[in-house]
């Protein structure tokens, strides 16, 4: 009995000597700097009481302040109009890709592999490059529309069109996502369901909506849900092409933040922790919401 | 034998070995000779001129100011946004450099945080330097740095194709002229004007000169001056004699857009003068035209040399010595002329045109120019310049009108600077 008690605990500590370092880490990178964001965002920070210290307890003042904010409505605006026709889109013409690429045609290999640069490229470059075709006076696709007999477009310039670009711009960024997991979920449906369905006579079009569709839906669900979340906090792509701007025509969530962070000579850090904030807790409702799903899937 | 793994293990451990010892060096370094300011020690120093690497002559003036003082330099640089951000959090940390180098805008916000040591503290000596640039680093009557030298905008233009499409620059004098001179370029079939409207401080930096040129004052952005500045620029968006791109342009962008040749003018600063000579025209510099004729006062950009507090008061001494040492006559002319700016002192900006007579309009402009955070501004500004840009912004894209768009920007301004 004694000595099975002594070898238990030792097996005790050998194992939270191998978790200690993930629970660190997990502290220091993860649970902290949670921690922090929300603790700025519930304190009137100013430059001089972020170097000082002592910035007085606010409560929930910095929300109320960002929520009566002239920009709130818009950036929310935004922010859903932004993500969820970047999704639609993204997983539309993805899916619509991965079907077409599951054919296995000569060159297929090749082409699916060229379809993956937009993902290999950082950020930066293929943002400038999307706000250098965009330009409304030297812009490669200005020209082409003029060629075809368009007037110019002010692509980025104009408040009507400014949200658009972006968004065709992050579309064209998260194709190949889609291609990708949709098309590895393909892989894993087997042929054989297929040949059944075309000794029954199915169209190709019953193919997909009765076999495809409702079999990719697992993948379907965790792609759409990663795709979410990436889009929710895409940042760099908008402040590269349009600064959030022209007035607020493209802001988010995301772009806001940062513009109040650190935009500016003098830091908003409290009010700029806030719009952090309610970014993450929109992220976590739909995550919820997914597991809740998958929950009630493999019940 | 070792097998591969232990070897790897044996580096593994080396190079926590080496981190550590780094560590702990780095640590002990801040430490150095910090009870007596002049016997010797290491002594930081940041700057924003990342471009500058421990071979340059820039460098090499810090080590020499800092073996003069019986001290070493050890000098970081950093990229100018990164800057500010550093600067703050060094401070929070009480871990601030000896001497800091920061572009100007950026005292009045250092100072509000309680992170740099006024010139009474320091015994800075501030006396020679011109007092509009002085301007940018002083508040509530107190200085917080010295400039290390000046830039500021100016118009560049195209000569070959001023002269095609008939112009004479020596006409332009004012608004209307210049405005007269855009229509004929654009009449000759080329583009007019390019600038940077972008939507951050860029943007205002580059409006400044046209609203302060009106008479405008910052403290009432909706003036009918302050609106007739925004309306030239609308206009000239309107008419085609300015791309709509301006919009989005960084000064970077604008530039780009002139020396493809097609543009005659293009408002841009002091530190294109390198990429100037490069252009494959002829180029001229005039100054940007006030609105009734003179020169408008243009914003001053450049740096300042800054002390910052220290838990160890002793260590002014020797900062006070470093910064006299990189802002005495000689040593500026080199660093301005490094740095492709104009000197802060009236001496200086004498040898430079003297030696350059090119640079005789860039010291007439920096001479007209104006701090952004002076007029007691301060941390004030950019609580107006954000209202101000996104004017600038909703006027030029054709969302508001431009008395709509001040109108707004007032409201916010004095909402924000109550």
């Amino acid at each position: 009995m004694r000595r099975s008690r002594a070898y238990g605990h030792r097996g005790g500590w050998a194992a939270w000597a191998f978790l200690a370092p993930v629970t660190l880490y997990l502290l220091a990178f993860y649970a902290y700097p949670l921690y922090r964001n929300v603790e700025l965002s519930l304190r009137e920070y100013t430059v001089r009481s972020f170097v000082q210290g002592g910035a007085p307890f606010a409560g929930l003042d910095n929300y109320a302040k960002i929520l009566s904010d002239p920009t709130f409505g818009p950036a929310l605006l935004h922010t859903v109009v932004f993500t969820l026709a970047s999704l639609a889109f993204q997983f539309t013409i993805g899916m619509a890709l991965a079907v077409f690429f599951h054919q296995h045609f000569p060159l297929s290999g090749t082409l699916r592999a060229l379809f993956l640069v937009p993902w290999l490229l950082p950020l930066i470059v293929s943002a400038s490059t999307w706000s250098w075709m965009l330009n409304s006076d030297a812009g490669v696709v200005n020209a082409a529309l003029g060629a075809a007999g368009i007037g110019p477009v002010n692509w980025l310039t104009s408040p009507d069109w400014s949200l658009a670009s972006v968004i065709i711009a992050n579309i064209w960024i998260g194709i190949p996502f889609n291609l990708v997991v949709l098309y590895s979920g393909l892989q894993a449906i087997p042929g054989t369901l297929y040949e059944a369905a075309s000794l029954d006579g199915a169209t190709g079009w019953q193919r997909f909506w009765r076999i495809t569709f409702p079999l990719l839906r697992p993948v379907s669900a965790i792609t759409l849900l990663l795709g979410l979340i990436y889009t929710l906090k895409v940042f760099d792509i908008i402040w590269i092409m349009t600064r959030g701007g022209p007035t607020d025509s493209s802001t988010t969530f995301a772009t806001w933040s940062y513009r109040l962070g650190f935009g500016n000579l003098l830091p908003a850090f409290g009010p700029g922790a806030a719009v952090g904030n309610l970014l993450i807790v929109m992220a976590l409702v739909f995550g919820l919401i997914y597991i809740r799903i998958q929950r009630r899937q493999y019940a | 034998m070792r097998t591969p793994a232990r070897r790897w293990r044996a580096v593994g451990t080396a190079l926590v070995a080496v981190a550590i010892a780094g560590g702990s060096a780095a640590c002990s370094s801040s430490d150095d000779g910090s009870s007596d300011g002049s016997g010797g020690g290491t002594y930081a120093i940041w700057d924003p001129y990342p471009q500058f690497n421990d071979d340059s002559a820039w460098v090499k003036l810090l080590k020499d100011c800092g073996t003069s003082a019986g001290v070493t330099v050890e000098r970081t640089g950093y990229d100018t946004t990164d800057l500010t951000n550093k600067a703050l959090l060094a401070a929070q940390q009480d871990n601030s450099p000896d001497v800091l180098i920061i572009d100007n805008p950026v005292i009045s916000t250092l100072a509000e945080a309680g992170a740099l040591t006024t010139t009474e503290e320091n015994k800075l000596d501030t006396s020679s330097m011109e007092p509009n640039l002085l301007g940018a680093g002083q508040s509530g009557g107190k200085t917080y740095g010295v400039p290390i030298g000046a830039n500021t905008l100016a118009l560049y233009y195209n000569k070959d194709l001023l002269t095609a499409a008939g112009v004479d620059v020596a006409s332009i004098k004012d608004w209307p002229s210049l405005t007269a001179a855009l229509a004929k370029v654009k009449g000759a079939g080329k583009k007019g004007i390019t600038f940077s409207a972008i939507g951050t401080e860029e943007g205002s930096f580059q409006f400044l000169p046209w609203f302060w040129g009106s008479g405008a004052q910052l403290t009432a952005l909706d003036s009918p001056q302050a609106v007739s500045a925004l309306t030239l620029w609308t206009d000239w968006l309107k008419q085609g004699y300015a791309p709509n791109s301006v919009i989005n342009n960084t000064q970077t962008t604008s530039w780009q857009e002139f020396a493809s040749g097609d543009y005659a003018f293009s408002e841009n600063g002091t530190w294109q003068l390198a990429n100037a000579e490069k252009l494959d025209f002829e180029y001229g510099i005039i100054p940007i035209p006030a609105s009734g004729g003179g020169t408008a006062p243009a914003p001053t950009g450049g740096e300042f040399v800054s002390i910052p507090v220290q838990s160890d008061t002793g260590r002014y001494a020797t900062s006070q010595k470093l910064v006299s040492c990189l802002t005495n006559a000689d040593n500026l002319l080199t660093t301005d002329t490094t740095l492709s700016y104009i000197a802060p002192v009236a001496a200086v900006q004498d040898k430079q045109v003297a030696a350059d007579a090119k640079l005789k309009v860039w010291v007439e402009a920096v001479k007209a120019a104006k701090g952004r955070t002076g007029d007691n501004l301060g941390t004030k500004y950019p609580k107006i310049s954000e209202p101000l840009w996104t004017a600038m912004q909703a006027a030029l894209s054709g969302a508001k009108s431009p008395q709509e768009a001040l109108s707004a920007a007032q409201t916010t301004a004095a909402g924000a600077t109550k």
